[in-house]
């Protein structure tokens, strides 16, 4: 067992979309929730605000720059996540399959590293 | 597609699956028997291509297996002539295949599937096994893996299982309200035989094997989700979170065991420590904490406490003394004295480990000579205590906490 992260990346045009049937976009989304409550394998799961109201640090120079706004040129943004205690990196991908996504978006879904080992080891 | 994908769905879905066909054929053991033919077909034609719907496919395809076995099963009767073609029969067939599941049922169904695989008729093992079988989704390998038995001694186990079920006739309902908490006792009783297997392994060359503990909590889980209102559920729950919180400082990088004062508290897992908390806190009812409410606030209050010295030890005294009145058992009296020594000194432990002795309470237990040792050490009695903890280590069947008693027994001298 392992734990993984389903990222949301939303694009302006997904996140737009979601916006515009922002209630039915929450329904389906507790019901995912709902489930995946009940299989017994959500750990936690958040859902961040605007990026527009985000700000920056970059620590590009000599010193961190702080800008307001998004991240960049990216045009994906990380919209929130949930944390899964699933059986296997497989099951992982199959529940970010069942999320009841809008058209543009995607989900990355990353294993959660071991206070005891470095990422990347080879562990699967 | 590989098999691991199709494991993964039906991690997802068997609970539900075969809870919604033995709702729909009220045969527990058919809905079993098409489930698991539904898996078989998956790993072979998925690996052509998956379906859009892997769960939907696998449910199709489940329900058409048991509308099969139901029209095989009909055509002997005829045959027979023993009994006249039931016409439920045609009715559940065509209901299996026409209708969704019903999503305000299925989660009473699920539930009904796991009081199903701990009812009381069937021995412990086969409860175990059914549990892990049918509502956790675990192969019949990975079952014999879990508890380190010949695989066809599981299938053994959960074919004798689903045939006493039929012959007892358990239903499949949701027990009736005088039934219930005696019926959940023993649901709850079946998660934390599998939890405590992978927490403290009873036989075997490794102290822990997380992923067996994993399929424990992960049911609690279930159970706490769709039992919302059993305090107890979610003591149980509490329980395992807290306990396994310890996992990552209870071995040592070869293996063996930390004992709870040696381990390296940062090395908690924070996390589940709070889950735990919060599991906790939906434990407590108007009559208090139950057996696995008050064990898991022990494990709260270690959880908690930054040493072994700063540790509340009075409260757990307390919470222990709380645990023997509702749940009254010799080990919980042996931790009980664990816990004295701590709040007030070797001396008023020893007299409680010398009453069980007295009793003949725990014969053949390690863990009572385990405890005198340590209780006799700390009295500077060396001699007896080396010689308790040389006991210890020969009816302790763990290798890992046996070399432990060992090393400690040789250093009395």
């Amino acid at each position: 067992m392992s734990t993984y992260m389903l990222i949301m990346r939303g694009t302006d045009e997904s996140n737009a979309a979601m916006m515009a049937s922002i209630d039915e976009a929450m329904a389906t989304t507790r019901t995912f929730i709902e489930e995946m409550v009940k299989a017994g394998v959500l750990l936690a799961a958040e859902g961040l605000d605007d990026p527009a109201r985000g700000v920056v640090v970059d620590f590009g120079g000599e010193v961190p720059v702080v800008t307001d706004g998004p991240y960049g040129e990216t045009k994906e943004l990380f919209g929130g996540y949930f944390l899964l205690d699933v059986a296997s990196k497989e099951e992982a991908i199959e529940w970010a399959r069942r999320f009841p996504a809008v058209r543009g978006s995607k989900i990355e879904v990353r294993r959660v590293a071991g206070a005891d080992e470095v990422p990347g080891d080879g562990r699967p | 597609m590989g098999t691991a994908d199709v494991e993964a769905v039906w991690r997802i879905e068997s609970a539900r699956i075969v809870a919604a066909l033995t709702r729909f054929t009220g045969d527990f053991g058919l809905a079993e028997d098409a489930a698991q033919e539904a898996v078989a077909e998956a790993l072979v034609s998925w690996r052509r291509a998956l379906p859009a719907n892997p769960a939907g496919w696998l449910m199709a395809t489940a329900r058409r297996r048991a509308i099969d076995a139901i029209r095989r099963r009909s055509a002997l009767r005829e045959r027979y002539a023993l009994l006249a073609v039931d016409s439920a029969v045609g009715w559940a067939a065509s209901s299996v295949l026409d209708e969704d599941v019903d999503p305000d049922r299925i989660d009473d169904d699920v539930l009904a599937l796991m009081f199903v695989s701990c009812h009381p008729v069937l021995s412990p093992e086969a409860r175990v096994a059914l549990t892990l079988r049918v509502v956790a989704g675990l192969s019949s390998e990975e079952i014999a893996r879990a508890f380190l038995v010949p695989v066809p001694t599981v299938q053994a186990r959960i074919t004798r299982a689903k045939k006493t079920i039929a012959a007892a006739r358990v239903p499949f309902e949701l027990p009736p309200a005088a039934e219930r908490r005696e019926r959940l006792g023993g649901v709850l009783s079946v998660l934390y035989v599998i939890f405590t297997e992978g927490s403290t392994a009873t036989s075997g060359d490794r102290l822990l094997r997380p992923d067996v503990a994993y399929e424990a909590i992960r049911l609690a889980r279930t159970l706490a989700a769709l039992a919302p209102d059993e305090p107890e559920a979610h003591g149980l729950l509490a329980l395992c979170e807290l306990t396994a919180a310890r996992f990552p400082a209870r071995t040592g990088p070869d293996g063996s065991p930390v004992l709870l004062e040696d381990q390296d508290r940062r090395r908690w897992d924070i996390s589940a420590i709070r889950r735990g908390l919060a599991a906790l806190g939906r434990a407590a009812s108007t009559r208090g904490l139950g057996p696995y409410g008050l064990q898991a606030a022990i494990a709260a209050t270690h959880a908690s406490a930054p040493s072994v010295e700063a540790t509340d030890w009075d409260r757990i005294v307390v919470l222990y003394e709380a645990l023997g009145r509702v749940a009254p058992s010799p080990v919980v009296d042996l931790n009980r004295a664990v816990a004295v020594a701590m709040a007030s000194g070797p001396a008023p432990a020893l007299a409680i480990v010398d009453e069980l002795i007295a009793a003949n309470r725990l014969p053949g237990s390690h863990l009572v000579p385990t405890v005198r040792g340590e209780l006799l050490a700390r009295l500077g009695r060396r001699p007896e205590a080396r010689a308790e903890l040389e006991l210890a280590a020969r009816l302790c069947a763990n290798q890992p906490e046996r070399s432990v008693l060992l090393r400690k027994a040789a250093t009395l001298g």
